[in-house]
C-alpha cells in the first residue's frame, strides 16, 4: 500500500502541474478540443486512482470537477468562472496530497462548499443544453468508485456521503459516459472481450505476490552499467583477437556470454508487453462504434509481444491515433460495405511480432483503402510538392504525403478523428524512437501501416564503415544489404551528370558518398570504386559510398553533445572495443539531405523542405568550383557576369593581374590560393560590377545555377565564405562577395562611404534569415551606416520604443510572427517615428506587392539581392532627410 | 589605487583569494577558476567530427567518457595551433557534460586575491574580452581570467559584432 500511495503521489502531483498549466491555456482558446481532452484524461486517471486506493474526498472533488468539465466537451460554453472553480478545486486536491504524504491518509475534512458549486454550475449547463441531455444514459449507476469506498473503509464523520453526491450529478445531468465504463463492461457481450482482458482493472492484484516494485529509475542506472560493461567486454574481446592463443581466450568467452545474458536479463526487466499500450483500445473502439454507426471488430494479435518501456510510452498515442483514424477514415459504414458485397462488419487488426532486431506492428483495415485523388490534391493543394511532380509518382508514394506536417484528408473534422493529432504527429513519434512507418493501401481492400521498431534504444547493432580514414557507424535497421562496386565487375558506381548511380538488379539506385557528405577527404577517391551499404529510410533506398566495410558491432548508442547535436547527419555517438570515438550515422539525417539529389520523392526530405519553405524563398544560385573540396556558391543576382576570357590578354601590373575588358582594365581576384590563375586556354571568370568599375573573381570551373533554398547551416571561420548550405542535396559553401570587392579595389567601399559625406545614419535593419542580416550588415556597415541588426519585428519595435538612435528602417517583408507591412504600419501609426523613411526588402518586387508597400507606407522597395539599388535608396532618403533638417 | 599596487601573490592581503590553474594558449597566459578545472590531459586519438564548426577539435574517449574537445586557440581567434607537438586539455564539466579545452601548456596553480583583478582593458579583441571576467598584473606578464560559461556561449559572435 506504501509503494501504491507512494506512486500515486507522484503521479498525480505531476499530473495536476499539468492540469494547472492546461487550464489556463484552455481558458484562453476554450475552442481547443485537444486541451480539453488533455486535462480531462488527467482528472479522469486522478479520479480512478483515488477510488481505487480509498480517497474519497479526492475522488469526490475529482469527479464533481470531471463532470463539470465534460459538459465543455459537449459544449457548454467555458466561463471564467468555471474554470477558477475547477483551479481552485485542484488547489483543495493539492492540499489533501500534502496531507496525505504527511500522515499517509486523507485528513478529515468537508468539501461541499467546492463540490455544490461545481455541482450547481453542472446543473446551469444542464438547462442550457436541455436538448443535449434529452437522452439519458444509459447505462447501470456508476457503482464503481462507489463500490471501492465501501470496501476499503466506511465513511467518516462528517464526510458527504458519496453516493448522494453520485445521485445529484446523476438526476442533474448526462451522466459522462466515462466512469461507467468497467462496470458496464460484463454486460455488453462482445467477441472482443477474449482480446481486451477483463482483467485490465487490476492487473496488480494478479501478479502482486511475485513481483517486486523497481524503481524506474534504479533500471536505468542498470541498464547504463551493463551497457558499459559491454563496451568492457567489446574492449577486451577486441584485446584478445590482437594476441592469438592467448590463454585469456577461453574466460574472455565466458565472460562474453555471461555479459550477453545479463544484457538481455537487465533489459528483460525493461520489457513490457505491447498489450499494456492496447489496453484502452478495445474501449475505444466500441464507443466510436457507437459514434460512427459503424460495427467495428477490434483483432488484436501478439498482445504479449515485448518492448521497451519508452518504446512503449512512445508509441501508445501514435497506435491509438491510428486505430482511431482506421475506424473513422478507414472502414465504410454498414450500408456502403452491404454495398460493395463486404462483410457489414469491418475490422481493424492490430498485430506484433519480433522480427530479427525490431519489433513490427501493424495496424490494418478492410476499409476502403486510402483515396489517392484527395491525397494528391491535398499535397497540390497545400503546396508541398507541384502538380507536374505528383502526377509522375506511384500511388505508393503519393500516399506518403499522409505523414507530412499538417496533413489531414478528412473532409469533415468529426469528434473521432482529425483533431490536430495528424499522422504527421504519429511520425514525429516513430521518428525519435528511430523506428520507421509504412503505408500499403489497396483500394477498397483497406490498408496497412506497418511500423518497424528497434527492441531497445539503447544498444544497437551497427555497421562499422570507414570514409576517408575515419571510422563511422551505422545501424544495422538502415541496412539493407552491401554492395562492392568495381570497375570491371557486374557492379559498377556510373555517373548521370554528376549524381553517382549504381544499376542493382531491377532498379537504378542513387549513391551518396559519405566522404562528400560530410565533407571530409578529398571528396572521392576512385569513382567506380568502392563499397555500397544499400540502406532504406522508410521506403526509399539509397546507396552510400564508403571506402571500407569493417565487421558488425552492438554499440551503446551515446547523446552527442549539445555543441554538435545540430548536425543531423549523426543521430549519437558511441567508443568502439579499441577505445576510439567514432560518430553514428543517422540514416533519416542522410535521406533527407539526398532529398533533393537522390530519393526524390522521400517524404522526409519533402516535409523537410516543405517546413522550411514558409520563412525562405528560393534563391538562384550559381555553383562553381575553385580548389578542392567542396562546390561554392554566390547568390547570382550579385554576378554581374561570366566570362570565359583569353588567357593571352591577362596583364601583370604591379604585381597583380588585370585584364582588358570592355574598355577598362578589370583587377582578377582568385577566390583562394588554391585556385591557379591558366596560362593558356581561356579562364573562367565571375564579373562583379559596381558603380561603373568591375573586378574578376577567377575560379576553377563553373558548374551550374540552382534554384534553391538559401540556408546557411555552417557559419564560416573562413575569410571569404559566410558559410556552408546544402545546396540540390550537396554541401556548398557559400561566397561572401563583399570579401573580395575590397581586395579589387582598396578604395571601394571608401569611395562609397566619402560619397555619403553626410554624417553617418543609423539603420534598424529587420530580417529574420541569419544569411540575409550576414550579407547586408557588412555591406550597409561599410557604406558607411550604423547598422542595428534584429531578428523580428516585434524586436524592431522594441528597438524603437526603447528610444534606440534610429534614422531609417531597412526590413525583410515575410517573416515570422509580424510581417514587414505591420511593422510599417506600426511605425506609421506612432507619432514619434511616423516620418522615419522605411525600405522594404523582399523577393517579391511585382507590381502588386510593390504597390502595395506604398500604401502602407514604404519609402522604397527594393529586391534583396540588389545592392546597388538598396544603397542608392539609402543614400536618396538620407539626402532628403538632410534637406528636411 | 593603492590596492591593486600590491604584490598580488601576497597571501597576506585581505580578501578572497581564488585559486587558478595557469595555461598557455599561445603566446598568451590565462587562468582558469580551479573549482571548475576537472583535470588536466594530454590528447590521444581525437576522433575529429565532420560538419562541426571550426571550433571543435573532435571528441576523445577519456576514461569511458565521450569528451568534446574545443580548440582554444580558434575559440578565442588567436591563430592556428600548432600541431607538431602533443596537445594538452583541460577537463571541464558544462551542464553535465565533458569538455576539454585544448591548450598548449600548463602552468602552476596560482592563489590571488579577488580584489586584485581589474577590469578587461576595453581595447581587449572582442572575441577574448567577452570570454574573460578580468585580467591579473603578474610580475613578468598578464594573466588573462577566462570564465568558463562564457567559453560555452554559442556563436553568438556574428551578431554581437
Amino acid at each position: 500500500m506504501d509503494d501504491l500511495l507512494r506512486e500515486f503521489l507522484t503521479e498525480t502531483g505531476e499530473s495536476l502541474d499539468t492540469v494547472d498549466v492546461e487550464l489556463v491555456h484552455f481558458e484562453q482558446d476554450p475552442n481547443n478540443a485537444k486541451i480539453l481532452d488533455n486535462i480531462f484524461r488527467l482528472v479522469h486517471t486522478i479520479k480512478g486512482t483515488c477510488g481505487f486506493l480509498g480517497l474519497p474526498r479526492l475522488e469526490a472533488l475529482a469527479h464533481a470537477a470531471e463532470t463539470l468539465m465534460s459538459k465543455f466537451r459537449d459544449g457548454m460554453p467555458v466561463t471564467g468562472e468555471a474554470v477558477t472553480l475547477i483551479l481552485s478545486t485542484i488547489d483543495r486536491i493539492k492540499q489533501i496530497l500534502e496531507e496525505l504524504e504527511k500522515h499517509q491518509e486523507e485528513p478529515a475534512g468537508v468539501d461541499v462548499d467546492l463540490i455544490g458549486e461545481l455541482e450547481r454550475l453542472v446543473v446551469t449547463a444542464a438547462a442550457v443544453a436541455a436538448p443535449a441531455a434529452a437522452v439519458p444514459a444509459p447505462v447501470p449507476p456508476t457503482a464503481g468508485s462507489l463500490a471501492f469506498q465501501v470496501l476499503e473503509r466506511p465513511l467518516r464523520p462528517g464526510e458527504v456521503s458519496l453516493d448522494d453526491l453520485e445521485r445529484a450529478f446523476r438526476e442533474t445531468a448526462v451522466a459522462p459516459a466515462a466512469p461507467a465504463a468497467k462496470p458496464a463492461k460484463p454486460a455488453k457481450p462482445d467477441e472482443n472481450d477474449q482480446a481486451a482482458p477483463g482483467e485490465d482493472d487490476k492487473p496488480e492484484a494478479k501478479i502482486a505476490n511475485q513481483t517486486l516494485r523497481v524503481n524506474v529509475e534504479t533500471l536505468e542506472q542498470l541498464m547504463t552499467m551493463v551497457s558499459e560493461l559491454v563496451l568492457t567486454r567489446n574492449q577486451l574481446l577486441e584485446i584478445a583477437r590482437r594476441h592469438e592463443n592467448s590463454e585469456f581466450k577461453v574466460p574472455l568467452q565466458r565472460l562474453s556470454g555471461v555479459t550477453a545474458e545479463l544484457q538481455e536479463g537487465v533489459m528483460k526487466t525493461r520489457m513490457q508487453p505491447i498489450g499494456n499500450a492496447w489496453q484502452k483500445l478495445p474501449r475505444i473502439v466500441r464507443d466510436l462504434s457507437g459514434e460512427l454507426g459503424k460495427t467495428i471488430e477490434l483483432d488484436m494479435r501478439g498482445a504479449d509481444t515485448e518492448l521497451d518501456r519508452q518504446v512503449l510510452d512512445l508509441i501508445k498515442d501514435p497506435l491509438t491515433h491510428m486505430v482511431r483514424n482506421s475506424a473513422d477514415h478507414g472502414l465504410e459504414t454498414p450500408v456502403e460495405r452491404r454495398a460493395l458485397g463486404k462483410p457489414e462488419k469491418g475490422t481493424i487488426r492490430l498485430s506484433a511480432y519480433h522480427e530479427g532486431g525490431h519489433i513490427i506492428i501493424e495496424i490494418s483495415d478492410d476499409g476502403r483503402g486510402l483515396n489517392t485523388t484527395k491525397i494528391k490534391a491535398k499535397a497540390v493543394a497545400s503546396g508541398i510538392v507541384t502538380e507536374a511532380a505528383v502526377e509522375k509518382m506511384t500511388e505508393a508514394q503519393i500516399h506518403k504525403y499522409i505523414f507530412a506536417p499538417g496533413f489531414s484528408t478528412a473532409t469533415n473534422v468529426t469528434s473521432v478523428s482529425g483533431r490536430g493529432v495528424g499522422m504527421d504527429v504519429v511520425r514525429t513519434n516513430i521518428d525519435l524512437i528511430g523506428g520507421t512507418i509504412e503505408v500499403k493501401s489497396t483500394p477498397a481492400q483497406g490498408s496497412c501501416f506497418t511500423i518497424k521498431i528497434p527492441l531497445t534504444l539503447a544498444i544497437v547493432s551497427a555497421l562499422i564503415v570507414e570514409a576517408a580514414g575515419d571510422r563511422f557507424a551505422i545501424p544495422q535497421l538502415a541496412v539493407v544489404e552491401l554492395v562492392r562496386a568495381q570497375s570491371g565487375s557486374e557492379h559498377k558506381i556510373e555517373r548521370i551528370k554528376d549524381a553517382p548511380v549504381l544499376r542493382l538488379r531491377d532498379k537504378l539506385l542513387p549513391l551518396i558518398h559519405l566522404q562528400s557528405l560530410l565533407k571530409i577527404g578529398d571528396g572521392g577517391g576512385e569513382p567506380e570504386n568502392g563499397f555500397i551499404v544499400v540502406t532504406q529510410v522508410g521506403r526509399e533506398t539509397f546507396g552510400i559510398v564508403v571506402d571500407g566495410v569493417f565487421h558488425t558491432e552492438e554499440i551503446v548508442v551515446k547523446p552527442m553533445s549539445t555543441r554538435l547535436r545540430h548536425i543531423n547527419m549523426f543521430s549519437g555517438n558511441t567508443i568502439l572495443g579499441d577505445g576510439s570515438v567514432i560518430m553514428i550515422i543517422d540514416p533519416n539525417g542522410i535521406a533527407k539531405s539526398v532529398g533533393g539529389a537522390a530519393a526524390q520523392h522521400a517524404v522526409a526530405g519533402e516535409s523537410d523542405a516543405h517546413r522550411r519553405s514558409a520563412t525562405e524563398e528560393m534563391t538562384s544560385l550559381l555553383i562553381f568550383r575553385a580548389g578542392a573540396g567542396q562546390p561554392k556558391a554566390v547568390p547570382l543576382s550579385l554576378v554581374t557576369r561570366l566570362e570565359e576570357l583569353d588567357t593571352k590578354k591577362v596583364e601583370i601590373s604591379n604585381g597583380r593581374p588585370l585584364i582588358q575588358y570592355r574598355g577598362q582594365l578589370m583587377p582578377l581576384i582568385r577566390v583562394n590560393d588554391e585556385v591557379k590563375l591558366r596560362t593558356e586556354g581561356t579562364q573562367p571568370l565571375l564579373v562583379f560590377s559596381d558603380g561603373g568599375r568591375s573586378m574578376g573573381l577567377v575560379v576553377d570551373q563553373i558548374v551550374d545555377i540552382v534554384e534553391d533554398r538559401l540556408n546557411i547551416e555552417v557559419p564560416s571561420e573562413t575569410p571569404g565564405v559566410l558559410g556552408s548550405a546544402v545546396i540540390k542535396g550537396q554541401a556548398t559553401e557559400i561566397i561572401d562577395v563583399g570579401h573580395y570587392l575590397p581586395q579589387a579595389f582598396e578604395d571601394w567601399l571608401i569611395r562609397t562611404e566619402k560619397k555619403m559625406k553626410a554624417k553617418a545614419r543609423t539603420i534598424l535593419f529587420v530580417e529574420d534569415s541569419a544569411f540575409f542580416r550576414n550579407m547586408l550588415t557588412p555591406v550597409l556597415r561599410s557604406a558607411g551606416y550604423a547598422v542595428t541588426t534584429v531578428a523580428g519585428a516585434k524586436d524592431a519595435l522594441d528597438v524603437l520604443n526603447g528610444g534606440g538612435q534610429v534614422d531609417m528602417i531597412v526590413t525583410d517583408l515575410e517573416m515570422p510572427g509580424m510581417s514587414g507591412f505591420e511593422l510599417a504600419q506600426a511605425v506609421r501609426g506612432d507619432q514619434r517615428t511616423a516620418n522615419m523613411p522605411i525600405i522594404a526588402l523582399s523577393a517579391l518586387t511585382s507590381p502588386d506587392s510593390i504597390e502595395r508597400g506604398r500604401q502602407v507606407g514604404f519609402h522604397d522597395y527594393i529586391a534583396k539581392f540588389d545592392r546597388p539599388g538598396l544603397l542608392a535608396a539609402l543614400k536618396e532618403q538620407a539626402a532628403m532627410m538632410s534637406e528636411a533638417a | 589605487m593603492s590596492e591593486s599596487d600590491m604584490t598580488l601573490t601576497n597571501d597576506n592581503h585581505g580578501g578572497n583569494l581564488i585559486e587558478y590553474v595557469t595555461v598557455m594558449i599561445g603566446t598568451q597566459l590565462f587562468g582558469l577558476p580551479i573549482s571548475r578545472v576537472q583535470d588536466v590531459f594530454m590528447l590521444d586519438r581525437l576522433a575529429r567530427v565532420p560538419l562541426a564548426s571550426a571550433e571543435i577539435a573532435g571528441v576523445l574517449n577519456l576514461r569511458g567518457r565521450i569528451v568534446t574537445a574545443i580548440d582554444m586557440h580558434c575559440r578565442l581567434r588567436l591563430g592556428k595551433r600548432a600541431t607538431d607537438k602533443p596537445a594538452m586539455a583541460v577537463g571541464i564539466e558544462f551542464h553535465s557534460e565533458s569538455y576539454g579545452l585544448l591548450i598548449d601548456s600548463v602552468g602552476e596553480v596560482l592563489k590571488l586575491a579577488e580584489s586584485g583583478r581589474e577590469a578587461v582593458p576595453v581595447n581587449l579583441d572582442p572575441h577574448l574580452a567577452r570570454v574573460s571576467s578580468g585580467v591579473y598584473r603578474l610580475e613578468k606578464q598578464l594573466l588573462v581570467v577566462l570564465d568558463v560559461d562564457r567559453i560555452f556561449d554559442a556563436g553568438n559572435d556574428a551578431v554581437a559584432a
